[in-house]
C-alpha cells in the first residue's frame, strides 16, 4: 500500500481537481457562494463590522440581533482580530486576522442542520465522498456574557464550523433562541484548494487568464506582518490605556444616560411620550461601538503582555459591564411601542 | 401481546452523554410499564432492550399487555349512620349508588377503624396501553438527565439535549400518538444522513434494529463490533503493527457514529523525534484518532481515523485527515522550537501573570509557597531515615508551573506537568527534577499511578496540600455533590501518594505547614480562624482516608473506623494497622474481646454519668494499688494486662500489629474471668475506684491500634 502511494496522491488530486473544477472555488468565490446560498434562503446580506472585533460574534448584526423577540436572518463576513494569534506572517495556519462567514437565524428553522449541510454542496463539497461529523462544542463568552450549546463541525477531521443555538447574549436569555453559524473561510479554503498554506488559497483568478492569480498571500501577508510588529512590539501601551479607558468613559456614560432615562419614565407623572421619543432615537449602537473599541484595546495590550493578573480580570469585568448594559438598554429600546408613520418597506426588518 | 418501540429522534447528542441517558431511558420505561401494570402479572420486569446511536435514543419492550387487566376495587361511601336511617337508605346512600353507578342492593356493610361504613364493589376497566403510553412518555421524556440542556423553540416550551426532530412511537404496528417537544410521534425514522437519503418506515417494533440496519444505522452494540474489527483489520496493513487500546476514545467514536469504518492514515516519520506524549495527544484528544505502535510497542507514523461513512474508496479522506494532522504536529513542533528559546528557569518570574485562583494569587506566588512546603516535607522524610533529595525538590517545586507560560501548553492544557518535565530534561535539568515536574498532577485519579519518584511524590504532596490549604483556609471546603476545584480528588491523591510512596508523613503537621505558608500574604486575612481550618482539615481528611481503606483496599467499614479512631494522622500506619484488624478480626478471641471493650467502655461511660468516675478520680486512681479486698481474678487480669501491655508497647513500636493484636485477644479468658466474678461498680469508692481504673487502663493500652469497641460482632 505504500509503495502505491504516488499512484495513489495522483488520483486523490484528480478526484480533487475534478471536484473543483467543476466550481474553481476562489476565496472570494467561496464567499460569493455562501453569501449567494443564503441570500436565496432569506438572510439579509450585510456588510462587516466596520469597528474592529474578534469574532463575528461581537458585531452587532449578531450580538444585538439576538436580543429581543424580533425575527431576523443575515449572513456577512466578518474579518475577526486576535492580536495575540498573529505570527507575523510565518505560520502557515495561523492569522492575527482571519475572516468568518456568519449566518444568524432567529429563530432556526427546523431543518437548519440539512440547510447547513446543503451550504456544503454549495461550495462544491460532494457529502458522499467525505467523512462529516458534528461533536459537541459549547460557545462561551464571559466578556460578551453569552453562551449558547453546539457543535464543531469536522469535515475529515478538519474543523470547518461553529454551530451555536445561542441561549444567553449580554447576559439576556433569549427568545426566540438564535441559530449562528461560523464559517472559518481560510480552512475551508484551504481545504478546497489543496494547500497546506493559507498564504497558498488562491484569493483571486483573472477569468481571461486562469494562470494569473492572486493568492491570500498577495493580499494579506504585509498585513499580517505589520500588525504582528505592532501588537507585540511597537503598540504604545500608555496611550493604549488611555484610549481603553475614554472609550470606556463615553460608552459608560451613555449607558447611564439611557438608565436614567428609564428611572425617569417610573417616576410619577412623567412624560412618558416625551420620554419614550427620547430613548427611540437614543444612541446605542454607537455606544456599542465604543465597547467593541475596548475589547479590541484589550486584545493588544494582551497581546502586548502589558496586563498583569488581577488587571486582566478587572478589565474584561469592566468590558462586560459595558457590553451587558447596552444589551439591556437595547432590549428596552426594542420593546418601545413603534412611531405612527409610514410602514416599513416590505421584507425589511425595520429598527 | 404486542412489542412497543418508542424512538426520540434528535440532532446530535454529545457522544458523552448517550449511554447513561440510553439506560435511563430503559429504566423509565420498564418502571413505567410496571407502574400501569402493562407487563406480566407476575411482577418480573419487562425485556426493555434500548439502542442509541449520535442522532437518536430509543427502547423496545417486548411483549407488553395490550391493555391494563380489568380490576375491581372498593369504594368506600358515607358512614353506616349517615347512609341509612331505620334501615332506610337515606339521600346521602342514593346519591353514593349513583355516583358509583351500582345498585342500591348491592351497596355492602363494612367495618373499618374509623366505624361501619357503606361501599360498594366497582368494576374498573384497564385502560389501554395506547392511550396510557401517549400520556405518559412525554413526562419521562422531559425527565432525562442530561448534564446540560438547551431551548430551541420559541416560548422556550422545552429543554432538551439538543432540539428533537422526530418520534417514532409503536404499540405493535399501531402509531401511538406521544408528543414532546412540538413533534408528534409516527412511524418514520430517519436513516444515515449521508448514506441514506429518505426517511425510513418502521413496520414494528421487532424490526426496529434490522429496519435501521438497512438504512445504514448500527446500534451501539455492532458500531463497537465493526469498529474493532476494522482497527484490527486497517492495522494488519502494517506488519507487526498493533493499535494502542484505548477504551474511552472506543466508546467516544463508537457514540459518534451511525455507520463507522476505519481508516489508516500516515504521517512524516520526522514528526516521531516529537515526544510520544505530544503526538499521542493530538491524535487522541484532538483528533479522536487511535495511535498505532509497532512490534516492539513504540509510536509508529501511522493514525487510525473512525469515520461515520462506508468507507473512503478513493482515499480522499484520509488525505483530508493527513493534512490536518499534518499541521496539529507542525503546531506542536512549532511550539516545542519556540518555547525551548527560553528554558524554564527563566520562566519562573513570568508566572506573576499567570492567575492561580482568583483569591489565592499567582502562580508564581504559589510556587513560592510549595518550594518551601516541599523542603519541610523532603527535610521530614529525611530526618525519618528516607532518601530524598531535598535541593532537587526545592527546585522542582519552583518550576513545575512554568510550564503554563509555554505555546505548547496553551495550546495543549492536557499537557501541563508533562510538558515541563520534558522541557526541563530537554534543557539539562536533572532527572530526579524532570521526573518530579512531570508527575506533579499524579495520581488524577485512583486508578492513576503516583509519581515514580520520591521527590515527585513530594512536590505532588506539596502542590495539592497547598491548594486544599489555600482553600480550605477561604472555607471553601466541599459539601455534598459540591466541589468544584476538585479538592476531594486533591486529597485522595495525597492519601495514595504517602501510601504507595510509605513516606511517614503526618497529615496534621503537613497542613499545619501548608497553612504556614500563607502567613503574612494578603490572601491570609480572608482566612477563617485556625481552629476552624483544623478542624475541618481533620474531618475532610477522615472521610477521605475511610474512602481509601474501604473502596480502595477494600476494608470492612467496622475494621477502618476502629483503625482511625485509633489515629488517623499517620496513613501509612493506618493502613498497617488496618490490615492487622482485618487479619485477626475472624478469630474468635477477637470477637469476645471486642465484645468485652464495648462493655467496658459502657460501664465507665456510665460511672462517668454518674459522678462516680471523675476527673479527680481518674488521676488521683490512676496507679493502681493491690489492695486485700482484690478479687484474685481481679489481681490477675491486672497482673496478665501489664504484661501484655509491655509487649503491646514494644510490638506497636516495632509495627508487629497483628502479633499485638492477637495478644491482646489472648486476654479473653481472664477478661471473661473478670466479668464472671467481679462487680466492678460496688458501693465502696475506693474498690470500685481501683476497678474503672483497671479498666480505663485496659482501654487506654489496647486501644492505640485499633478501637476494638468499634468491631461489629455478631452477638
Amino acid at each position: 500500500m505504500l509503495e502505491n502511494n504516488d499512484q495513489e496522491l495522483k488520483t486523490i488530486q484528480e478526484t480533487l481537481v475534478n471536484e473543483n473544477s467543476n466550481i474553481s472555488l476562489t476565496f472570494q468565490e467561496l464567499i460569493l457562494r455562501l453569501s449567494n446560498f443564503w441570500a436565496e434562503r432569506g438572510c439579509v446580506l450585510q456588510q462587516p463590522q466596520d469597528v474592529e472585533v474578534g469574532a463575528g460574534t461581537m458585531a452587532p448584526e449578531t450580538f444585538l440581533r439576538v436580543l429581543g423577540p424580533r425575527e431576523y436572518r443575515v449572513a456577512y463576513t466578518q474579518p475577526s482580530r486576535r492580536p495575540a494569534d498573529g505570527r507575523y506572517g510565518e505560520n502557515p495556519n495561523r492569522l492575527y486576522k482571519h475572516t468568518q462567514m456568519q449566518v444568524i437565524l432567529k429563530p432556526p428553522p427546523e431543518n437548519i442542520q440539512e440547510l447547513y449541510l446543503e451550504s456544503l454542496k454549495a461550495i462544491g463539497i460532494d457529502l458522499r465522498q467525505h467523512d462529516i461529523k458534528f461533536e459537541e462544542d459549547n460557545w462561551e463568552s464571559p466578556t460578551l456574557g453569552a453562551w449558547g450549546i453546539g457543535w464543531q463541525v469536522m469535515l475529515d477531521g478538519l474543523e470547518i464550523t461553529q454551530f451555536t443555538y445561542f441561549q444567553q447574549c449580554g447576559g439576556v436569555d433569549l427568545d426566540p433562541i438564535s441559530v449562528e453559524l461560523t464559517y472559518g473561510l481560510e480552512r475551508i479554503a484551504a481545504f478546497l484548494q489543496d494547500v497546506d498554506s493559507i498564504y497558498d488559497i488562491v484569493w483571486a483568478r483573472d477569468p481571461k487568464d486562469p494562470n494569473k492569480v492572486m493568492t491570500y498571500g498577495d493580499v494579506r501577508l504585509a498585513d499580517e506582518l505589520q500588525f504582528s510588529v505592532y501588537n507585540f512590539e511597537t503598540a504604545d501601551v500608555e496611550k493604549l490605556w488611555q484610549h481603553l479607558n475614554l472609550y470606556e468613559s463615553e460608552c459608560q456614560t451613555l449607558v447611564d444616560r439611557y438608565n436614567d432615562l428609564l428611572k425617569d419614565g417610573r417616576q410619577k407623572g412623567a412624560d412618558v411620550a416625551a420620554i419614550t421619543a427620547e430613548k427611540r432615537r437614543f444612541p446605542l449602537l454607537p455606544a456599542f461601538d465604543l465597547c467593541l473599541h475596548c475589547s479590541h484595546l484589550f486584545n493588544i495590550l494582551d497581546a502586548r503582555g502589558a496586563i498583569s493578573v488581577t488587571e486582566r480580570v478587572g478589565v474584561i469585568a469592566r468590558i462586560r459591564t459595558l457590553a451587558v448594559g447596552v444589551a439591556k438598554a437595547w432590549v428596552d429600546q426594542q420593546q418601545l411601542p413603534r412611531e405612527t408613520g409610514p410602514a416599513p418597506a416590505a421584507g425589511a426588518t425595520a429598527n | 401481546m404486542p412489542d412497543f418501540l418508542l424512538e426520540i429522534g434528535t440532532e446530535e447528542i454529545p457522544a458523552r452523554m448517550i449511554d447513561g441517558a440510553r439506560e435511563e431511558l430503559v429504566k423509565r420505561v420498564s418502571d413505567l410499564l410496571v407502574r400501569e401494570r402493562l407487563v406480566d402479572g407476575n411482577g418480573s420486569s419487562p425485556a426493555v432492550e434500548g439502542t442509541s446511536t449520535p442522532r437518536r435514543i430509543a427502547v423496545v419492550a417486548r411483549d407488553i399487555a395490550p391493555a391494563q387487566a380489568d380490576v375491581s376495587e372498593q369504594v368506600l361511601g358515607p358512614s353506616l349512620r349517615v347512609a341509612f336511617k331505620d334501615g332506610q337508605p337515606t339521600p346521602a346512600a342514593h346519591a353514593f349508588a349513583k355516583k358509583v353507578n351500582v345498585p342500591l342492593n348491592e351497596i355492602e356493610k363494612v367495618s373499618t377503624p374509623k366505624g361501619e361504613y357503606v361501599a360498594a364493589t366497582v368494576a374498573r376497566k384497564g385502560r389501554n396501553a395506547t392511550e396510557i403510553l401517549a400520556e405518559a412518555l412525554p413526562k419521562e421524556i422531559a425527565g432525562l438527565y442530561w448534564a446540560k440542556n438547551m431551548y430551541w423553540r420559541t416560548g422556550k416550551p422545552e429543554r432538551f439535549v439538543r432540539p428533537v426532530r422526530w418520534m417514532v412511537a409503536l404499540l405493535g404496528s399501531e402509531i401511538i400518538p406521544v408528543e414532546f417537544g412540538g413533534i408528534l410521534a409516527g412511524a418514520e425514522s430517519r436513516g444515515h444522513r449521508i448514506l441514506s437519503g429518505a426517511d425510513v418506515r418502521i413496520e414494528r417494533p421487532d424490526n426496529y434494529r434490522e429496519t435501521l440496519a438497512t438504512a445504514r444505522v448500527l446500534d451501539q452494540a455492532r458500531r463497537e463490533h465493526v469498529v474493532r474489527k476494522a482497527l484490527d483489520a486497517a492495522t494488519r496493513q502494517i506488519p507487526g503493527a498493533r493499535w494502542r487500546e484505548d477504551k474511552e476514545l472506543l466508546h467516544t467514536v463508537v457514540n459518534l457514529t451511525e455507520f463507522p469504518s476505519v481508516i489508516l492514515g500516515n504521517f512524516e516519520r520526522e514528526y516521531l523525534t516529537l515526544p510520544e506524549e505530544v503526538l499521542v495527544t493530538v491524535m487522541r484528544d484532538h483528533q479522536k484518532y487511535f495511535a498505532v505502535e509497532d512490534a516492539s510497542g513504540k509510536l509508529a507514523p501511522h493514525f487510525l481515523a473512525v469515520l461515520n461513512t462506508d468507507g473512503d474508496p478513493n482515499g480522499i479522506i484520509r488525505h483530508g485527515h493527513e493534512r490536518v494532522l499534518r499541521a496539529r504536529f507542525n503546531d506542536a513542533r512549532f511550539f516545542w522550537n519556540t518555547d525551548q528559546k527560553m528554558p524554564l528557569k527563566q520562566r519562573v518570574e513570568m508566572l506573576k501573570a499567570v492567575t492561580f485562583q482568583k483569591d489565592l494569587g499567582s502562580y508564581y506566588e504559589k510556587a513560592a509557597r510549595i518550594a518551601p512546603l516541599a523542603v519541610k516535607i523532603a527535610d521530614a522524610l529525611e530526618d525519618a531515615g528516607v532518601v530524598v533529595d531535598c535541593t532537587a525538590a526545592d527546585e522542582a517545586a519552583w518550576l513545575a508551573k512554568t510550564d503554563l507560560t509555554t505555546e505548547l501548553v496553551k495550546e495543549f492544557t492536557e499537557l501541563q506537568g508533562v510538558v515541563g518535565g520534558l522541557y526541563a530534561k530537554a534543557q539539562g535539568l536533572s532527572h530526579k527534577i524532570a521526573d518530579a515536574i512531570y508527575d506533579q498532577y499524579k495520581p488524577a485519579s485512583m486508578e492513576d499511578a503516583v509519581p515514580t519518584t520520591i521527590e515527585g511524590a513530594v512536590l505532588a504532596v506539596a502542590d495539592k496540600a497547598d491548594t486544599i490549604a489555600g482553600m480550605f483556609g477561604l472555607g471553601n471546603v466541599p459539601s455534598g455533590s459540591k466541589d468544584p476545584f476538585a479538592l476531594r480528588r486533591q486529597a485522595n491523591g495525597i492519601v495514595k501518594t504517602i501510601a504507595e510512596h510509605n513516606l511517614p508523613l503526618n497529615l496534621s503537621l503537613l497542613f499545619q505547614w501548608a497553612r504556614e505558608g500563607y502567613a503574612g500574604s494578603e490572601v491570609e486575612r480572608k482566612f477563617a480562624a485556625k481552629q476552624e481550618y483544623v478542624a475541618s482539615i481533620e474531618t475532610f481528611f477522615r472521610e477521605r482516608l475511610e474512602f481509601y481503606l474501604r473502596d480502595v483496599h477494600g476494608f470492612a467499614y467496622d475494621v477502618v473506623n476502629a483503625v482511625l479512631v485509633a489515629g488517623r494522622d499517620d496513613v501509612v500506619d493506618a493502613v498497617e494497622r488496618a490490615k492487622a484488624v482485618a487479619a485477626v478480626r475472624n478469630s474468635e478471641d477477637f470477637a469476645s474481646i471486642s465484645v468485652a471493650f464495648k462493655r467496658m467502655k459502657n460501664i465507665l461511660r456510665q460511672a462517668r454519668e454518674t459522678g462516680k468516675w471523675t476527673e479527680v478520680q481518674q488521676v488521683s486512681a490512676s496507679v493502681r494499688v493491690i489492695h486485700e479486698s482484690d478479687d484474685p481474678a481481679e489481681r490477675e487480669l491486672a497482673k496478665q494486662a501489664a504484661t501484655t501491655a509491655d509487649l503491646v508497647k514494644k510490638l506497636r513500636a516495632e509495627k508487629q500489629y497483628a502479633q499485638a493484636l492477637t495478644d491482646i485477644s489472648r486476654l479473653r479468658p481472664v477478661v471473661d474471668t473478670f466479668f464472671d466474678k467481679v462487680m466492678v461498680m460496688v458501693e465502696d469508692e475506693q474498690i470500685r475506684s481501683n476497678r474503672l481504673a483497671l479498666l480505663q487502663m485496659l482501654v487506654d493500652e489496647f486501644s492505640t491500634i485499633a478501637d476494638f469497641s468499634e468491631i461489629v460482632t455478631e452477638k
